[in-house]
């Protein structure tokens, strides 16, 4: 492979790598607060809201049900307004994080939800306030479970980020796209593939180290 | 007896408290709690005992405001429970601690910190927490486990982290969930002596839900029987014991005092009397003469054989207490002689029935 190829692999995996991570941050950023919010407001929880709760739920579904394909193309106009630009890689962040925020929330419904509700009974004999629960019970007996539901959407993400070459986004799969398969390249394929596959395992074992590091349960294991 | 002076004011009391969780689509409501009248009085250690579904669980979570009386009044220390708003009512479950069965321990924090948790909630200053669970951790005997996450500790030691963790913000009462149900025999005792030594040196007041008589026995020194939401009999222990007088009641007290007919017995159990069968009695001894050779003074009085079928000899709330099983030959006319002799000198006699 020549050098200017293999510059081209580096670049592409930096533009993958920088699309994954503000996508990551943005979707948390909206995606914790909602997943809480989610895990948190049926009826009788501790901060009931449930019609909210249910119209929220549905936009949720909505977005995931959604293919990330066309949900790139069909909200071009607010990638347009939020970065400015409808193509290239900063404007492939919006998409990118739009798809990470519904499936961020639910993951972290789910690991809220995992924690025992003998918990919060306990937390609120002792007079804590909804939001102290959340702070001091809820989050940190979740995290682990946390941390491996971010670890998955990150995995979803590196995945949906090498659909956006479809808007000029850059990154591994636009590479591999336009490279690998319209040239008809195989050797560059290949290559794309591996990085992707050394990126995933990467980012899933560092997931559960954290999380077995963070997970005070299983102490003598 | 432990003194208890009815006078001494109740630190809780329920005034005609009644619980009805409305009905889930069309199915019937249910009254968990039906129309209690309760006092704890301070200091007191009071059990409630019940089967699973009598409507403890939901008593104990009227009293820190988990739950909201759909009638009646609940008072701690003087506060309607009921008729505070959350932050009140926040601030007044400070000073009612509670465990629970499962004990209900943060798994990510350690035994120190989840003692520092109800602080920390209570917006105490961080340099201020160590002097107040380091004691703590001292009482409960688990220095040693400081920093022990709860996935390291056994039930027991589960349980003195849950107990230490209901002490910290120095409440005045403190309840109890069926706090032993998930340990074994001896773990039990251990927990049961620590609660009784905390409420002497405290002076705090433990109300405490359970299904186990025994728990009761060793712990309690007044009980309240809970049958289908109500409370069916209350009284000091030893009046239950000696004395009980509802159905739940006798069963529960027969299940720890060996009063309870075995099965081979109740098998051979026959209603009638005839010539050749003798009387099956069940006689509680109690008060005074728990200690005195009843028995043989009748034998000796009116020249008849008791034959001892089962029976357990204990004491209860600091008195001796026992209960026999004895089968007598004896006609119909002789044995009413000496059941009376017996009810006379303060025994609470039945007669079960008669057996070849």
């Amino acid at each position: 492979m020549s050098p200017e190829l293999l510059q081209l692999i580096a670049w592409s995996t930096l533009d993958t790598l920088t699309m994954v991570a503000l996508a990551g941050v943005f979707g948390t950023l909206f995606g914790l607060p909602l997943g809480i919010f989610l895990a948190t407001s049926r009826a009788n929880e501790l901060f009931p809201a449930p019609t909210a709760n249910r119209l929220l739920g549905l936009v949720v579904n909505a977005t995931r049900s959604t293919p990330f394909i066309i949900l790139v193309v069909a909200i071009v106009p607010l990638t347009r307004l939020i970065a400015g630009t409808s193509i290239g890689t900063r404007a492939a962040v919006v998409p990118l994080t739009i798809a990470a925020i519904p499936f961020i929330a639910r993951v972290i419904e789910g690991a809220i939800r995992e924690v025992d509700q003998g918990l919060v009974e306990a937390a609120r004999a002792f007079g804590a306030s909804p939001l102290q629960i959340v702070q001091k019970v809820l989050l940190p007996e979740a995290l682990p479970a946390v941390t491996l539901a971010l670890t998955l959407a990150t995995v979803s993400l590196i995945g949906y980020s090498a659909m956006v070459g479809a808007v000029g986004g850059g990154g591994l799969g636009d590479l591999g796209i336009r490279y690998g398969y319209q040239r008809f390249m195989p050797e560059v394929m290949a290559t794309v593939v591996i990085v992707l596959i050394v990126l995933v395992q990467g980012v899933q074992s560092l997931g559960d180290l954290i999380s077995r590091r963070l997970d005070k349960r299983n102490r003598n294991s | 007896m432990p003194s208890i002076d009815p006078q001494g004011g109740a630190i809780i009391s329920f005034d005609g408290v009644s619980k009805i969780f409305p009905s889930r689509s069309e199915s019937a409501e249910v009254v968990a709690v039906d129309n209690i009248d309760l006092e704890v009085p301070e200091g007191a250690i009071v059990g409630v005992i019940g089967r699973s579904g009598a409507g403890k669980s939901t008593l104990i979570r009227l009293i820190n405001g988990l739950e909201q009386p759909t009638t009646g009044h609940v008072h701690v220390d003087g506060l309607d429970i009921g008729a505070l708003d959350e932050r009140a009512l926040r601030q007044a479950r400070r000073s009612i601690g509670m465990i629970f069965q499962h004990f209900n321990l943060l798994s990510s924090r350690t035994a120190f910190d989840n003692i520092a948790l109800p602080l920390e909630i209570a917006g105490y200053v961080r340099k201020d927490i160590p002097g107040i669970v380091e004691p703590l951790l001292d009482m409960v005997g688990l220095s040693d486990k400081r920093d022990r996450y709860p996935a390291e500790l056994s039930g027991g030691q589960k349980q003195r982290v849950g107990i230490a963790r209901a002490l910290a913000t120095k409440p005045k009462v403190l309840l109890s969930d069926e706090a032993t149900s998930a340990l074994d025999p001896e773990t039990t005792s251990q927990i049961l002596t620590l609660l009784k030594q905390i409420n002497a040196e405290l002076n705090l007041t433990i109300l405490f839900i359970t299904h186990e008589m025994s728990v009761v026995k060793k712990l309690a020194d007044r009980v309240a029987v809970m049958e289908g939401g109500r409370i069916v009999e209350q009284g000091t222990t030893y009046e239950i014991f000696a004395n009980p007088r509802h159905e739940t009641t006798k069963k529960f007290v027969g299940s720890v005092t060996g009063g309870n007919v075995p099965d081979w017995l109740r098998d051979k159990l026959k209603p009638d009397y005839q010539p050749g069968r003798s009387a099956v009695l069940r006689i509680a001894f109690t008060g005074a003469d728990a200690d005195q050779p009843v028995l043989s003074r009748l034998t000796r009085g009116y020249g008849v054989d008791f034959n001892i079928l089962h029976g357990q000899v204990e004491t209860v709330a600091g008195h001796p207490f026992g209960t026999l099983i004895v089968s007598v030959a004896a006609d119909p006319d002789l044995l009413g002689k000496l059941i009376g002799e017996l009810t006379q000198s303060r025994n609470t006699v039945e007669h079960l029935g008669y057996v070849a």
